[in-house]
């Protein structure tokens, strides 16, 4: 393990305890796995399971013209939102390549939480306070507070013993202020699984208290702390992307297939004037998801991707789907070979493998 | 963590049991527990001739794809056919049936060069 100093969530210590297996993960140090990452992803698909998102920035704009100023910064429509609602959406950079992809929160009517990926938290936080416009306060609240995701079918089951039966939880996309056993909470109900789930901010001053407290109260439903490696597997199967890998300044949502959280009825954001001309124009390449369609070698990022002995791509993302025991992945490929049905091949160490690209997501709960 | 007396090891977390001529190599407990999960194993052919600490065979687990090297020089006669079908072998009996090749090895000399058992443990903490 490299020297460089690396940052701990409040939860560090939690996690040794547990057994975690920690790993370097940008400037951070995280748990990648604790009983196993097939464990872990059947835990989620089956039961519940946390993961320490402490690491996830959280940046909090607010004033009466914040609403206005992030409508220019991001692709979705914040006028859509009520207070207490969140959507997905893209931070752009002027040639409409992804800078970020976050989830923004109307927690009040001129207040925005806006939850970023760790790796960009910092790019994030200068692009936006760059772009700033008078009257809108911006502030990066990350190393105040930390963050767990609770994600499985027993999630409502374990908030009804962690809040009492007479709380429900928020709908979906939707955020809310609580309270359990004297600490204050933030509930979105969210979450990269595609299982029903949470993700529960706090203060890092509480964070073991309320990471004990979610395991004593979970115990019962088979609740187990889940890594890092479990949650690629979970969001992989349902081709959720991940920023670094899948989406990168080099592409753009319409490239990504995640045009509906982009607005082009907004007539000003930054990088519009590219999507415009991509949804006019249609995109060369497109990100399509995959699975192989024999055993054998797992396909893994940066895996050449063929067809009729051409090589059209390379692999974004790539595992064993431990749902579907098969291997799966996502690839930019040129777009009249991105249709679900078209056969490809992965290049695995110099061999080539058969594979098909699927429709997305590749996993349906049944 | 199990690390039987009668095997020698290497750095890279080979066991060795001498047969004859031949030695027969795998993976420790302790590579397996730091895996998990072994999803896949790309064996070497029967006849490769393989160089000391040169890459042979492939172990993936979900996370990560991890090189098996011979430790010494030799010839690969027999793999471990069952992994294929049941690559969680290496995981539930990794020093028995999680077996991955043997080697007819040219020096026995050479095997002089790797762990016993008491140096590897050291070796893992």
């Amino acid at each position: 393990m490299s020297d460089a100093a690396q940052k701990k969530t409040p939860l560090y210590e939690e996690h040794l305890r547990l057994g975690a297996k920690m790993i370097p993960f940008g400037d951070w140090i995280m748990p990648v796995q604790y009983s196993g990452i097939m464990d872990e992803h059947q835990a989620v698909r089956n039961h519940v399971g946390v993961f320490d998102i402490s690491h996830m920035g959280q940046l909090v704009a607010s004033g009466p013209v914040t609403a206005g100023w992030l409508n220019e910064m991001l692709t979705n429509n914040i006028e859509k939102l009520e207070a207490g609602a969140g959507q997905y959406t893209f931070l752009l950079n002027e040639h409409g390549g992804i800078i970020d992809d976050l989830i923004v929160y109307r927690t009040n009517p001129e207040e925005f939480l806006l939850v970023v990926n760790a790796s960009r938290a910092e790019e994030d936080f200068a692009w936006l306070k760059e772009h700033l416009q008078d009257g809108v306060d911006l502030r990066d609240r990350s190393a105040g507070y930390g963050g767990v995701a609770i994600q499985g079918p027993r999630v409502v089951d374990l908030f009804h013993t962690l809040l009492g039966g007479n709380i429900d939880l928020p709908a979906r996309n939707h955020i809310v202020d609580l309270e359990t056993t004297g600490m204050p909470i933030t509930i979105a109900r969210t979450g990269y699984t595609g299982e029903d789930g949470v993700e529960v901010f706090f203060r890092a001053a509480d964070a073991t208290e309320f990471w004990n407290t979610v395991f004593d109260q979970g115990a019962p439903l088979g609740i187990k702390p889940c890594g890092l490696g479990a949650r690629d597997t979970l969001r992989l199967e349902m081709c959720y992307p991940l920023n670094g890998s899948d989406l990168s300044p080099e592409h753009n949502p319409i490239e990504a297939g995640l045009g509906f959280f982009v607005d082009l009825k907004k007539t000003k954001f930054i990088g519009r004037q590219t999507l415009v001309q991509a949804k006019e124009d249609g995109t060369a390449n497109r990100l399509a998801a995959f699975r192989m369609k024999s055993k054998g070698p797992p396909p893994r990022p940066h895996y050449g991707v063929w067809l009729a002995g051409e090589r059209i791509g390379e692999t974004t993302s790539g595992t064993l789907s431990p749902s579907l025991n098969q291997g799966i992945g996502m690839a930019y490929v040129p777009t009249q070979h991105a249709r679900p049905g078209t056969e490809i091949e992965i290049e695995i160490r110099g061999q080539k493998f058969p594979a098909v690209i699927e429709k997305k997501p590749l996993y349906q709960k049944t | 963590m199990n690390i039987p007396d009668d095997l020698l090891y290497t750095e890279s977390h080979e066991w060795i049991k001498g047969e004859g001529d031949n030695i027969r190599v795998g993976i420790t407990d302790h590579a397996q527990a730091e895996l998990t999960d072994v999803v896949y194993v790309e064996l070497p052919k029967i006849g490769a001739e393989a160089e000391a600490r040169g890459q042979i065979a492939v172990v993936e687990s979900v996370k990560a794809a991890s090189d098996i090297y011979a430790p010494v020089k030799g010839t690969v006669v027999e793999v471990n056919k069952a992994l294929e079908g049941n690559p969680a072998l290496i995981n539930t009996d990794p020093f028995g049936e999680g077996w991955i090749f043997v080697l007819k090895i040219d020096r026995a000399d050479d095997l002089k060069q790797l762990k016993d058992a008491a140096t590897y443990r050291q070796a893992i903490g």
